[in-house]
């Protein structure tokens, strides 16, 4: 398989010209044959090259600890569709229909994605016009007819303070047959806005991809920059920037936690966890004065240091948090009425996850072993290992399951990492992005993998930067959890999924 | 005399309490100081000093909804007896009334959700159905075994007199019986486990959702209309339950305000150590609540 990919290691960057361009059967040929080898789909974008559109495929091979990378040109308007046979493609060839107007021919679902016009002008998936008004979740959605179904809309206002998505329920009754998620309000143009970067204002759109992923975006963001420009990074930041990350996890994670209680109606653990998200989110304040951790990860190394005292206090507040946490955790596993909740609620199997393309603790919840911080590791993680969890079942208690043991290894890796920080430095200098080159970065945010794509041209500026968020993979996931559960189950399978909307819509 | 305008003072004044006591019990679990015990006297003058918002497709139905609701619970809270003190209103049958007068209040709320045309409404109301048609046998069997042990079809007889020697006589069926009301009081007022009334999910909520399009006012009904519901199905329950009585006119309302805010701790702690139920456990739990008070029946027929 690897013959007709470039293959390399998370975080690397190389020139252009060594990236293998493929004839476009064969490149989809080679993409059927690379997933059914167990390669898996990080990224597919499609990037304009004057009249045609280049297609390249980011794919990862978890056995080897490899990433490959191959291209094609496609020629013409339309390009055969590999749904049918890579159902993780879906979303990914919408994407590509919608941002270069290159029509998947035979997509079984094809509607836009974030409702936007084409990056090429003059060429859009639909044939709909320039003056044209595109709304968010204006399209066919699926339905189902006949006696005793009936559709329920919710959103894309809803009743708490959450971002904003279009959900459409297919219910008989209570069951619900089918479930259509249309996302794409709040689309701001990110990757639209990258091209011709680095910008100096790019870093803080970076931040801001997922506000509450911004470690997680930010390293990866970081790590593109330091492989073009052949940065070394300080081993004291690696592991400054591995703190903060497992700092954000923890955060999320418990924040998570408690949301489920919450939803569940089980109130001292939402109570609990609600707090100590917030302890956990001090720390990160405690590193750099930005409760989510903004400004602490820039292109070199780190914007703050750890000073003894600071790492005397963390330690002394995770050792608090850690004993809280734990008690209010241990309150939802000895609630039986909260297991009856959890348990079988929102079940995906891991034929289904594998298919899909599930990340992150979603995936790792239906049985996947996949952890891009073992699998492709970076960062501090080369040297320092964090135990992969994984649970079978694939239910909702399976996500609360994985979240907390997850939770727990952070906090050990925590504990190991504040009392060892090495080195003294924590930037190198900046360095410009080589011209005509490409870097990869993933890194495992705490929804699962991020992957950061650049492309530069001549002048090393960014011809393309693709960002693709953990959401992207798992919203499918969501929609396939509801499938034949009651509508009323679905606050809660979607708070065990938490995914992200603004990171999807970008 | 003085009674009657006790027992009208208190089913004005004191509902609210009761949800006010359930809020800080529950605060008090979650490790959280809670809102004051008057805050929802607080949310009920606020809501009925605003002014509503009524949508162009509704009809009369949607208005009269809350104020028809109240009025049927406000009728049948004169009907119940508050601790041994005898209802305003009493007459033989009278129990009857008092079923249906929910039943009622529950047709109007059911088809001012309808009314909307809203997908969520027409969902809970469907649920709301459901579940009071599994709620109202057990109500029924109970009233049933009340007027066999009491000779009196009159809720005043029936309750002031199931007594302490009740519980000697025929332990085991108002055990029972305890259980079965208890499940129907929680269910009936829409309490974790069977619905959360905090909660802001539209697709998992059961009574909350039925009353999403009213505002002001119309809502300030409602809440003091759940509340009241509250109260009187828990006067009914500590009738059967707690049925300490002195005979001493100013110490019998001392206790039964007392055992009140007993039942409201006992529903807080309830509602902060149980998670909801699974909406299609629901019928379960209240098809175990009629087999409950189905047998204190069969013990007392036998």
């Amino acid at each position: 398989m690897t013959e007709s990919l470039r293959t390399f290691h998370n975080g690397q960057a190389f020139p252009l010209t060594e990236i293998p361009f493929l004839a476009t059967d064969d490149f989809l040929q080679k993409l059927v044959d690379a997933v059914d080898g167990g390669w898996r789909v990080s990224s597919y974008f499609g990037a304009s090259a004057g009249e045609t559109v280049n297609l390249y495929a980011i794919l990862a091979y978890k056995k080897k600890g490899l990433l490959g990378i191959m291209a094609t040109t496609v020629k013409g308007n339309a390009v055969p569709s590999l749904t049918r046979l890579i159902p993780q493609l879906h979303l990914f060839e919408r994407e590509i229909a919608e941002e270069t107007g290159l029509l998947p021919d035979g997509h079984p679902g094809l509607k836009p994605v974030r409702f936007h016009r084409s990056f090429r002008p003059g060429h859009d998936a639909w044939g709909r016009e320039e003056g044209e008004p595109i709304l968010p979740g204006v399209m066919d959605f699926y339905r189902v007819e006949g006696e005793e179904v009936h559709e329920v809309a919710v959103g894309p206002v809803h009743a708490g303070i959450i971002e904003p998505g279009h959900f459409r329920f297919q219910c008989h009754g209570e069951e619900v047959f089918n479930l259509e998620i249309s996302l794409g309000y709040q689309h701001r143009g990110i990757e639209a806005g990258l091209a011709g970067g680095p910008h100096p204002r790019t870093l803080y759109r970076m931040e801001t991809v997922a506000g509450d992923t911004t470690v997680g975006h930010t390293q990866a963001y970081c790590m593109v920059l330091e492989a073009l420009g052949g940065m070394p990074v300080p081993a004291r930041a690696e592991v400054l920037r591995g703190i903060a990350l497992e700092l954000e996890r923890l955060a999320n994670h418990t924040g998570d936690l408690g949301a489920l209680a919450g939803d569940v109606g089980y109130l001292p653990t939402a109570s609990y966890c609600g707090r100590i998200r917030g302890d956990f989110l001090n720390m990160s304040a405690v590193l750099c004065g930005s409760r989510f951790g903004r400004g602490l990860i820039r292109p070199g190394g780190v914007g703050f240091d750890c000073s003894h005292t600071q790492q005397d206090d963390l330690l002394a507040r995770l050792d608090a948090a850690r004993k809280d946490l734990t008690g209010a955790v241990d309150l939802l596993w000895n609630s039986p009425s909260v297991m009856a909740r959890f348990e079988g609620t929102g079940r995906v199997d891991t034929e289904t996850a594998r298919e899909i393309g599930l990340v992150g603790p979603a995936a790792r919840a239906c049985g996947l072993n996949r952890d891009v911080r073992r699998d492709h590791p970076f960062g501090i993680f080369r040297m320092s290992q964090i135990p992969v969890v994984t649970a079978p079942t694939g239910d909702v208690y399976a996500r609360t399951l994985v979240r907390w043991m997850e939770a727990e290894k952070s906090l050990e890796f925590l504990a190991e990492q504040l009392r060892q920080l090495p080195g003294k430095d924590i930037r190198t200098d900046l360095k410009p992005p080589g011209g005509g080159m490409v870097a990869v970065a993933l890194t495992e945010g705490w929804r699962g993998e991020i992957c950061h794509v650049a492309i530069t041209d001549a002048a090393g500026r960014f011809a393309r930067y693709k960002v693709t968020d953990p959401s992207f993979h798992n919203w499918t996931g969501l929609s396939l959890a509801l499938r034949n559960e009651q509508i009323s189950d679905f606050p809660l399978c979607n708070k065990s999924f938490n995914l992200s909307y603004c990171g999807f819509d970008l | 005399m003085t009674d009657i305008v006790v027992h009208l003072l208190l089913i004005i004044l004191m509902p609210p309490l009761l949800l006010g006591i359930i809020a800080r019990t529950k605060a008090v679990f979650a490790g959280r100081t809670g809102a004051p015990y008057l805050q929802p006297y607080y949310d009920i003058l606020r809501l009925l000093r605003k002014g509503s918002v009524f949508s162009g497709t509704t009809t009369w139905v949607f208005r009269a909804g809350p104020v028809v609701t109240l009025a049927a619970i406000a009728t049948a809270a004169l009907l119940i007896p508050l601790g041994n003190h005898p209802a305003p209103l009493a007459f033989t049958g009278d129990m009857i009334l008092f079923a249906y007068l929910f039943g009622l209040a529950r047709f109007f709320t059911m088809a001012a959700a309808l009314d909307t045309g809203s997908s969520f409404e027409g969902m809970g109301a469907a649920r709301e159905a459901t579940f009071s048609c599994l709620a109202e046998p057990t109500l029924f069997f109970a009233l049933v075994v009340l007027a066999r042990l009491t000779g009196s079809l009159s809720l005043t007889n029936m309750l002031t007199r199931a007594a302490a020697g009740n519980w000697l006589g025929t332990g085991a069926a108002m055990l029972l019986l305890t259980g079965g009301l208890f499940i129907i009081l929680l269910a009936e007022n829409c309490r974790i486990p069977f619905d959360d009334p905090n909660t802001h999910l539209e697709l998992t909520m059961v009574h909350e959702v039925m009353v999403l399009d009213h505002s002001g006012p119309a809502f300030g009904y409602i809440l003091y209309g759940a509340a009241l519901k509250l109260f009187v199905l828990g006067a009914f329950f500590i009738q059967v339950a707690l049925p300490f009585k002195t005979g001493v006119s100013p110490v019998d309302w001392v206790v039964f305000i007392g055992t009140m805010i007993l039942l409201a701790i006992v529903i807080g702690v309830v509602e902060s150590i149980m998670a909801r139920l699974k909406l299609i456990r629901i019928p379960q739990m209240l098809v175990a609540a009629t087999i409950l008070s189905a047998f204190a029946m069969l013990l007392m027929l036998r």
